[in-house]
């Protein structure tokens, strides 16, 4: 793990004309960290993305990207996988068309690939699982399909810094599961990730270091050590039942619905 | 026979049309892709009446009928560009009020001048068998432009078209990218009326686009099937409606309608 940041915000105060999500956040997430972002809707995590992301104008403070200011940042250093429902699914393009679009960073405009990027392209394909998709329509493709293709534009310049928005949303279990994994081992080669996310369980079960944001940094650890019940009461603001069971932690909301035998 | 066929080409009127039809034809085929892809298939019709506006303003200032145009057209293109960097407000909207506005201007003036005399009839409704070499070069021009603008910035109009806030996080310039797809697309809208006319002109952006999609789910073929279609479609067009002595933006206008449908008919029968 390096020692400088990945992220640095210093005091940083944004929100949209008057209603101000947060002030005075400051935040550091370890270069090589692998961090899931919990709150409930609205409390600003994905305006925190997009600060961080630099396409989110602050009110106040500064943010550093490995100790770069995110105004000088080079695009191809940060890689960025959006929301797939925000995708139109039906838009005429391949999987070849969407990974090429990362390479289009620092304004190049020659639109013809080299035989050296076609390669790259190939070779990030292949890694992730989706090579013998590189001609078909996206919207052939089924939601892990769809997030690899995302998480392969967002790697073929090898950036530093991987942010996600909701990469797990919409998807199944088991491809929830092997997205995370796939996660976790390009987090293994030194690649700092970033990810907000409504399951907690998912983050409880495979990420090392959560932080609990409600229009400010509740508390932020390890899973086992921050989802308690009552920092999880004081992000969601409602009571959490927290069931820990050989290794596991589970959480649930804890006035669930009650039914007659017969599901009426 | 092969007299009867190649009759129309003896004459200079036709081969001027020919080659306007086939050049608007293949420009507006090929901006159209980006139209139909961003959900703007209102903006040509709206843009060529902002363009008609500004041409009689320019005509009742002394100016040339391409002068006014240009100049009313871009702005309104640069002020639909602004109106829609706010969210609140949606794109359809923000072209109708300042389209109609632009061209509401130029009928007040017109009731207002009543020596006004000269003829929109060509603007209106197009009238191809009319073009002048001065058209041509015009026409030529706009078409060279939009052909190599829309070359090197393929991938970024490409990206900001599938997804503008994430090709904004990637680096890709997209304001300056929707604003230059304005502009030519302006140019293009421009170019097109003596051909089709403001009535028709929405539909030989549109056409064509929707056709190519008909055809296929990739989009650098979408953006050669389309230019293809457009320039087959303004030649065709052009040379039926010399054969059956009809109006040739109404012909063309026809048989893009007649491809886009039959298109359609074949994808809804290999869906059976």
């Amino acid at each position: 793990m390096t020692s400088n940041p990945a992220i640095r915000l210093s005091d940083v105060t944004a929100g949209y004309g008057r209603n101000i999500l947060f002030t005075g956040l400051s935040l550091e997430i370890s270069g090589g960290r692998f961090a899931g972002i919990v709150g409930p809707t609205a409390c600003g995590k994905t305006t925190l993305l997009r600060v961080i992301l630099g396409v989110h104008p602050v009110i106040a403070g500064s943010i550093q990207l490995h100790d770069v200011p995110v105004s000088r940042i080079k695009p191809n250093t940060i890689g960025y996988v959006p929301q797939l429902d925000n995708s139109d699914w039906h838009f005429p393009v391949t999987v070849e068309e969407v990974i090429t679009m990362g390479l289009y960073t620092n304004g190049r405009i020659w639109p013809w690939l080299s035989r050296k990027e076609r390669g790259k392209i190939q070779a990030i394909a292949d890694r992730l699982g989706i090579l013998d998709c590189l001609q078909q329509p996206i919207g052939n493709l089924s939601g892990g399909q769809r997030q690899r293709v995302f998480l392969a534009r967002a790697l073929i310049n090898n950036p530093k810094l991987l942010i996600l928005d909701e990469p797990t949303a919409g998807v199944d279990i088991k491809t929830q599961h092997e997205i995370l994994h796939l996660l976790n081992d390009i987090n293994g080669e030194g690649i700092a990730i970033v990810l907000t996310t409504h399951d907690l369980n998912a983050v409880a079960s495979h990420l090392p270091w959560v932080i609990c944001f409600n229009r400010g940094v509740v508390a932020q650890g390890r899973p086992h050590e921050i989802f308690t019940n009552e920092i999880l009461t004081r992000t969601y603001g409602g009571d959490i039942v927290i069931i820990r069971h050989q290794g596991h932690l589970l959480i649930a909301n804890s006035t669930p619905l009650s039914f007659a035998d017969d599901g009426k | 026979m092969i007299e009867y066929i190649l009759e129309p080409f003896d004459y200079a009127f036709f081969r001027h049309g020919l080659l306007a039809a086939l050049m608007i034809g293949a420009s507006g085929g090929l901006i159209g892709v980006y139209v139909v892809l961003r959900g703007m298939s209102y903006i040509g019709h709206g843009l060529s009446h902002a363009a008609i506006g500004g041409a009689v303003i320019g005509i009742a200032l002394n100016l040339n009928f391409y002068v006014g145009a240009c100049v009313l057209g871009v702005l309104a293109a640069l002020i639909i560009n602004k109106i829609t960097q706010n969210r609140k407000i949606k794109s359809d909207a923000a072209i109708g009020i300042v389209t109609t506005a632009i061209f509401a201007l130029g009928v007040a003036i017109i009731s207002k001048l009543r020596n006004f005399k000269q003829n929109f009839e060509a603007a209106l409704f197009g009238n191809i068998l009319g073009i002048t070499e001065q058209d041509l070069v015009i026409i030529g021009l706009v078409t060279c432009i939009t052909m190599v603008m829309m070359f090197f910035t393929y991938r970024a109009l490409l990206f900001s078209t599938f997804d503008q806030e994430t090709a904004r996080i990637f680096g890709i310039n997209t304001g300056l990218a929707q604003l230059l797809f304005s502009l030519l697309l302006t140019l293009v809208i421009i170019a097109s009326l003596n051909v089709t006319g403001v009535t028709m002109v929405a539909a030989t952006l549109i056409a064509p686009a929707m056709t190519a999609r008909m055809l296929t789910d990739v989009f650098s073929r979408m953006v050669i099937y389309s230019t293809l279609i457009g320039a087959i479609t303004g030649v065709a067009g052009l040379y039926l409606s010399y054969i059956f002595n009809v109006a040739s933006g109404a012909t063309i206008v026809l048989f893009s309608a007649l491809l886009f449908g039959v298109s359609l008919l074949v994808k809804s029968l290999r869906g059976l």
